[in-house]
C-alpha cells in the first residue's frame, strides 16, 4: 500500500442548494425536484418576516413575504414544507436564527406528525446571533436574551435531539460585509468562544465535550484560493486550541473542527455574469482540495448571484459543479496533499498568528458580546478598503475595472432577464392562508401556550424549548411567538460601524468631488445633506453602510440609521432632516413595493428632495421606479461610488438651481 | 421647489404652537444666506421675550457626556417618558464633524426610538461644523426659536472635556452623563476642569451595583466641593429600564428653582457673544476688551433684546461693521 493514495475512495461531501420561496407548498416541490436531481440534504432558505418574527400581515413584512424564502407561519407550513420528505432520513439545514428556536420546534411538531421522534431528526439550525448583528440583520432580541435562546437550544438538543447541531457559527456573512480573512476567522472563534461560555452556564460540566462537539461552522471561500485553504486549516488548528485550553477538551473526535461553506458570492459580478461560473469552480477547489480541511457539507451561488434569484437550472448547474468535481475527478483518491507543504503552513501560520492577536482585541472588550460595536465598525472599514482597492485598479476583477468589453452576453436574454421572479400575488395569498388558520385553531390552547411561553421568557433559569414545542404544537403563528418574547425581552438596533469608520485616503478624484460638494453647498446655503435609508426587512447593508461613509468623506452630512426602517419612519426622518437627498438601498427584492410608496409618503409630508435607488433592481424595474419619481438607479454595476456621487452631486445641484461650476 | 416661508412668518407659527414648522425653522437657522439676509434675526424677534411677553415656555434640557456614554439611548428613553406625560418634545442632536472632509455622520438619531406618526417628537441632527464647543453654530438660534412652541428642547452633545460649558450657556438645566466605573469625571469635578452640572445621570444601571457605587462616589465628591444641590440619579436605558421617573423629577426640580429670566438672558448674552467671535475672532473680541468686558457691555442693552440684535450691538461697540 502507498501512502499517496487512499486506501478507499473518500465519500464526497454533502451536496446542498439553499432554496425555498412563495410558499410552503411551492418549495415542498422545489425541494422534492433538488432531491430527484441528487441532491442529498436540504438546505432552507427562510423569507425574511419568518426569519425576524412576523408574521405576514405585519407592516413590516410589506413586499418581502414569500420573496428571498419561504414563509412558515406555523406547524401546517411546516408540515406542507416537508410533506413526502422522511424526517427520520433527511439531513435539513436551516438558516435560521433570532427565531432558530421556534423554527425547530416547529421542525419538531412536524416530524412527530410524521411519527418520527426528536432523537431522530438530523440537521442543523444557523442559530448564530452575533453574525447577525455584525452582518446579516435578521435579529429581533437585545444581545443578553439573544444569548440565552442560543444557550437555551443547545442545551435542549445536546440530550433531546442529540443528532442535531443547535448552532452553526457562521463567518460566511463576515466575508460577505468585507472581512478579510484574519477577521473572519478571529470573530467567528471569538463567537464561538461567547456561545460556549453562556452555554457552559446552563449545562453538567460532564457535557461540555459533547457540546463542544456539536458546535460546527460555516465558512465562506474567496477566489484567492490557496490562501483560503489555509484559513481552513488555521481555523482548524486555532477551534482544538480552545476546545483544550479554554473548556478542557481532550477527545481528538470532539476537538474537531466541522465546517459547511457557501462559496464567496461578494465577488460575484454582474458584468459579464458568465465568469462567475469560473470563480465558482475555483472557490469550490478551496475548501476541497486538501483532505485535511476539507467541508462536510457545500452549497454554491449560481452564475447570475448579482442579477436576481436563481431559477432551477441556474442551481442545477451549481450542483452539476459539485458533483463534477466529486465524482469525475480524482480529488477524493488522496490524502491531505498539503501535508508538508512549506507554504501551505507558512501561510497558517501566519494567518493564525494574525487571527491570534486580532481574538486578543476582542477578548480585551470583553468578548464578542461586548465586541459587536468594534467588530462591526472594523468591517465596515475593511469594506471600504477592499471597494478603494476595486475602484482604484488594485484589485483585479476581470469584466469590471480589467477586459470590461464583452461580446453581448446572450445569458440573460430569455423572457425571464435570467432570474426568477416571485409572483407578487404571493404576499396576499399567505395573508388569507393566515387569517384562516387563525380562524381554525382553537384559542384558549393557543392563549394558554402563550402564557407558558411568556412566563419561560420572564425566567431566566427555564429552557425556552419545551415552552416553543408547546406554542408549536397549539398553533401558534410566527409571529406570535416573536411578539411574546419581544414583550419580554425588549428590541434592539444594532450598531452601524459606519460613524467609527476611518477616513478614506482621498485620490485625486475624491479631492475633486469635494471641491464641488464644497461649491455645491455654499449654492444651497448649508451643508449638502443626504439622508441613506434602508426600507423594508432587508439587511444588506453594505452597499449603504459604503455609500454612506464615501458620502460623509466627500464632505457631506450624513443621515444614517440602519436596516429595518417603515417608510413612514424614512419620510419622518426625511422631513425632520431636511435633507437635500433621499437615497434609498434594497436588495431582497420588496423595491417595487415600497419605494414608490416611500415616495408617495415624502411628497404628501411635503419633502420634495429627490429620490435615487441602488440595489437589486432588474432591468424591467427600472422603468416603473422611474415612472413612480426616481431620480436615478444603480445596480452592483455601478461599482465606480466616486461616478454615483458625482450624478448625486449634479442632482442636488440642478433641482436647487445651483449653476454648474465654471 | 416651493417658496420657503419667511423667517418672520416661521417665528408667528412657532407663536401659535406650530410645531410642524419645526424643520422649516432648522433649514433656515442653518442656513447662512438667511443669516446674512437678516431673515433668522427676524425670527427670532418673533419669539423673543418681547413678541412672546415673557420668556419661552420650554423647558432647555442639555444632555452632555463623553462618547459612546449612552446619551442618545437615555433621550430614547426620556422622549417616551415626556411623551406619556404629554410634553411635545424637540430633540436637537449634535454630533462631530471630520476635521479632513468636512462631512459628517449624524448617528444619534438611529438610537432615539420615536413613533414616526407623532407630530409632537422632533428630532433633528445637526453637525458641528468647525465650531469647537460641542455646538453646532446653528444650535443656539434653534433651541431659541423651538422653545416657544415645544414644552421640552433637549440638545444632545459630545461632551469631551470642557464643551459642556457652552452646553451650560444654551441650557436651563444640564445633564452630564456617566459610565460608571469611570473616573474621570470625579477628577474633573475636583480640579474644576469641569463645571458643576445641574443633574447627574449615571447610566447603563442594568449592569449592576457599580452603577450605585458610582452615585455614592460621585455625591461624595460634591459634597466634599461643597455642591449640595446636584442631583445624581441612576437609570438604566435598556431593559429593564430603570430611573426614568426620578429623572424626569430632578430635572423638573432643578427647573423649577431657577431664576429662569436671569439664566435665559445669560444664555442670550453669551450667544451673542459667542456669535460675534465666530464673525471677528480674537482680534474682534480683543477689541471690546475681551470676553468678560463684552458680557458686562451687554448689561446695558435691552433684556428682552434677541440675540442677533445684540451681536449687532456688540459691532456697533467694536466699531466693527
Ligand atoms: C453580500 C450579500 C449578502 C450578505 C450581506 C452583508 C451585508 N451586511 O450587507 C449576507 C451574506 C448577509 C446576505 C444575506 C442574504 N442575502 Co444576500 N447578497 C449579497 C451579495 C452577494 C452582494 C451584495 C453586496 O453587498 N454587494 C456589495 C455592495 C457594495 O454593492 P451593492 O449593495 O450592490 O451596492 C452598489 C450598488 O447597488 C449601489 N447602491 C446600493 N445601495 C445604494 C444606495 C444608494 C443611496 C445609492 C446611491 C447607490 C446604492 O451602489 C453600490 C456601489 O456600487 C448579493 C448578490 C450580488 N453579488 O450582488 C446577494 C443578494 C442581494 N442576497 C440575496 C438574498 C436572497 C439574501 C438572503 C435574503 C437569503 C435568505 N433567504 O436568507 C439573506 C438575508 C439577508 C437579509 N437580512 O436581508 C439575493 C437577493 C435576491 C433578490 N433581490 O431578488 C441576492 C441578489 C443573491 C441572489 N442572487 O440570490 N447577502
Ligand atoms: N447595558 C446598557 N447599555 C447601554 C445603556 N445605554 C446605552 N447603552 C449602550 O451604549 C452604547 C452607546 O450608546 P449611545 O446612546 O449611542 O451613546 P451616546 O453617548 O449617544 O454616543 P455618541 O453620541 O456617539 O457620543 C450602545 O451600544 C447602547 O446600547 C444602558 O443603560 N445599559
Ligand atoms: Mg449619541
Amino acid at each position: 500500500m502507498s501512502d499517496h493514495r487512499l486506501p478507499e475512495r473518500d465519500r464526497p461531501w454533502m451536496m446542498r442548494t439553499y432554496a425555498g420561496h412563495s410558499t410552503a407548498k411551492k418549495s415542498n416541490e422545489l425541494y422534492r425536484g433538488n432531491l430527484a436531481m441528487g441532491q442529498t440534504g436540504l438546505s432552507v432558505a427562510f423569507d425574511l418576516p419568518t426569519q425576524t418574527g412576523y408574521d405576514a400581515d405585519h407592516e413590516l413584512a410589506r413586499g418581502e413575504v414569500g420573496k428571498v424564502g419561504v414563509p412558515v407561519a406555523h406547524r401546517g407550513d411546516m408540515a406542507a414544507l416537508m410533506d413526502g420528505i422522511p424526517l427520520d432520513e433527511m439531513n435539513t439545514s436551516m438558516t435560521i436564527n433570532a427565531t432558530a428556536a421556534w423554527l425547530l420546534g416547529l421542525y419538531i411538531v412536524a416530524a412527530q406528525e410524521q411519527g418520527v421522534e426528536a432523537g431522530a431528526l438530523q440537521g442543523t439550525t444557523q442559530n448564530d446571533i452575533i453574525k447577525e448583528f455584525l452582518a446579516r440583520g435578521t435579529y429581533a432580541f437585545p444581545p443578553a436574551p439573544s444569548m440565552r435562546l442560543i444557550a437555551d437550544m443547545v442545551a435542549y438538543t445536546v440530550t433531546e435531539v442529540p443528532k442535531w447541531n443547535p448552532i452553526n457559527i457562521c463567518s460566511y456573512h463576515l466575508q460577505e460585509a468585507g472581512a478579510t480573512p484574519v477577521q473572519e476567522i478571529a470573530y467567528a472563534l471569538s463567537n464561538g468562544i461567547a456561545v460556549l461560555d453562556a452555554v457552559r452556564e446552563r449545562v453538567e460540566p460532564s457535557l461540555m465535550g459533547k457540546v463542544f462537539s456539536r458546535m460546527s461552522f460555516f465558512v465562506n471561500a474567496g477566489v484567492r484560493f490557496v490562501e483560503e485553504h489555509a484559513k481552513l486549516r488555521a481555523m482548524g488548528r486555532l477551534w482544538e486550541e480552545v476546545g483544550r485550553t479554554r473548556y478542557g477538551v481532550e477527545d481528538p473526535k470532539q476537538l474537531r473542527f466541522r465546517y459547511g461553506v457557501q462559496v464567496n458570492s461578494l465577488g460575484l459580478t454582474e458584468n459579464q455574469p458568465e465568469n462567475n461560473v469560473q470563480r465558482i469552480v475555483l472557490e469550490t477547489l478551496g475548501v476541497t482540495l486538501g483532505r485535511d480541511a476539507r467541508a462536510r457539507a457545500i452549497q454554491l451561488p449560481a452564475w447570475n448571484e448579482a442579477l436576481g434569484l436563481p431559477r432551477p437550472w441556474d442551481q442545477q448547474w451549481s450542483l452539476r459543479i459539485q458533483q463534477v468535481l466529486a465524482y469525475e475527478t480524482d480529488l477524493l483518491e488522496y490524502p491531505d496533499i498539503f501535508e508538508g507543504s512549506r507554504v501551505m503552513d507558512g501561510l497558517v501560520d501566519e494567518l493564525a498568528r494574525g487571527a491570534r492577536a486580532e481574538m486578543a482585541v476582542v477578548d480585551e472588550h470583553g468578548g464578542a458580546v461586548e465586541a459587536v460595536a468594534y467588530m462591526k465598525a472594523a468591517l465596515v472599514d475593511s469594506h471600504r478598503e477592499r471597494l478603494g482597492r476595486i475602484e482604484s485598479g488594485e484589485q483585479v476583477v476581470v469584466g469590471i475595472n480589467r477586459y470590461a468589453d464583452s461580446e453581448p452576453s446572450p445569458m440573460a436574454e430569455g423572457e425571464d432577464g435570467g432570474i426568477l421572479t416571485v409572483d407578487p400575488g404571493v404576499e396576499a395569498g399567505q395573508r388569507e392562508e393566515l387569517a384562516r388558520w387563525r380562524t381554525q385553531r382553537d384559542d384558549a390552547a393557543v392563549a394558554q401556550a402563550l402564557d407558558g411561553l411568556r412566563r419561560a421568557a420572564a425566567d431566566d433559569t427555564e429552557n425556552i424549548m419545551p415552552a416553543t414545542i408547546e406554542a408549536a404544537r397549539a398553533g401558534v403563528t410566527t409571529g406570535e411567538w416573536a411578539h411574546a418574547l419581544r414583550d419580554a425581552f425588549g428590541e434592539y438596533r444594532a450598531p452601524t460601524g459606519v460613524g467609527e469608520a476611518a477616513a478614506s485616503v482621498p485620490s485625486q478624484d475624491m479631492e475633486r468631488l469635494r471641491d464641488e460638494v464644497e461649491r455645491v453647498s455654499e449654492g444651497l446655503g448649508r451643508r449638502l445633506k443626504i439622508l441613506v435609508g434602508k426600507p423594508g426587512l432587508d439587511g444588506h447593508s453594505n452597499g449603504a453602510e459604503q455609500i454612506a461613509v464615501r458620502a460623509r468623506d466627500l464632505g457631506m452630512d450624513v443621515v444614517y440609521e440602519g436596516i429595518r426602517l417603515t417608510p413612514s419612519q424614512i419620510v419622518a426622518s426625511a422631513l425632520q432632516e431636511g435633507v437635500h437627498v433621499v437615497g434609498l438601498s434594497i436588495l431582497s427584492g420588496s423595491h417595487r413595493e415600497l419605494i414608490p410608496d416611500l415616495i408617495a409618503g415624502l411628497r404628501e409630508a411635503g419633502v420634495e428632495a429627490p429620490v435615487v435607488v441602488g440595489g437589486i433592481i432588474p432591468e424591467a424595474d427600472v422603468a416603473p421606479l422611474r415612472e413612480a419619481g426616481v431620480a436615478a438607479v444603480y445596480t452592483p454595476k455601478d461599482f465606480d461610488m466616486g461616478v454615483i456621487m458625482g450624478d448625486i452631486v449634479a442632482l442636488v445641484a440642478q433641482r436647487n438651481g445651483v449653476g454648474a461650476s465654471a | 421647489m416651493s417658496e420657503a416661508p419667511s423667517g418672520a412668518d416661521l417665528g408667528r407659527r412657532l407663536r401659535d404652537g406650530d410645531l410642524s414648522v419645526a424643520p422649516a425653522v432648522l433649514n433656515l437657522v442653518e442656513s447662512r444666506p438667511a443669516q446674512e439676509a437678516g431673515e433668522v434675526e427676524a425670527l427670532l424677534h418673533e419669539v423673543a421675550p418681547g413678541a412672546l411677553g415673557g420668556e419661552a415656555r420650554a423647558h432647555v434640557v442639555g444632555v452632555t457626556g463623553p462618547p459612546g456614554v449612552g446619551k442618545s439611548t437615555l433621550l430614547s428613553e426620556l422622549v417616551r417618558a415626556w411623551r406619556e406625560r404629554q410634553r411635545s418634545v424637540a430633540v436637537l442632536a449634535v454630533d462631530p464633524s471630520s476635521k479632513r472632509s468636512g462631512g459628517a455622520l449624524l448617528g444619534d438619531r438611529a438610537r432615539i426610538v420615536s413613533d414616526p406618526a407623532d407630530r409632537a417628537t422632533f428630532i433633528r441632527s445637526t453637525a458641528a461644523g468647525d465650531r469647537l464647543g460641542g455646538l453646532a453654530p446653528a444650535t443656539r438660534a434653534a433651541a431659541q426659536a423651538l422653545g416657544a412652541a415645544f414644552d421640552v428642547v433637549v440638545i444632545e452633545t459630545v461632551g469631551v472635556g470642557q464643551s459642556e460649558t457652552e452646553v451650560a450657556e444654551v441650557a436651563d438645566t444640564v445633564a452630564v452623563v456617566v459610565q460608571p466605573g469611570s473616573g474621570d469625571v470625579l477628577q474633573f469635578l475636583k480640579s474644576g476642569i469641569m463645571e458643576i452640572p445641574d443633574v447627574l445621570v449615571v447610566t447603563k444601571a442594568d449592569l449592576g451595583t457599580v452603577a450605585q457605587r458610582a452615585r455614592r462616589d460621585l455625591l461624595a465628591t460634591l459634597r466634599s466641593i461643597g455642591e449640595r444641590a446636584t442631583q445624581v440619579v441612576c437609570v438604566s436605558s435598556v431593559a429593564p429600564v430603570q430611573g426614568f421617573d426620578q429623572l424626569i423629577d430632578a430635572l423638573d426640580a432643578h427647573r423649577a428653582g431657577l431664576d429662569l429670566p436671569a439664566r435665559r438672558l445669560a444664555a442670550r448674552r453669551a450667544g451673542a457673544v459667542a456669535d460675534f467671535h465666530a464673525e471677528h475672532g480674537d482680534r474682534g473680541l480683543r477689541a471690546l476688551g475681551g470676553r468678560r468686558a463684552a458680557l458686562r457691555a451687554l448689561d446695558e442693552e435691552d433684556p428682552a433684546l434677541e440675540v442677533p440684535a445684540l451681536t449687532r450691538a456688540l459691532e456697533a461697540r467694536a466699531g466693527a461693521t
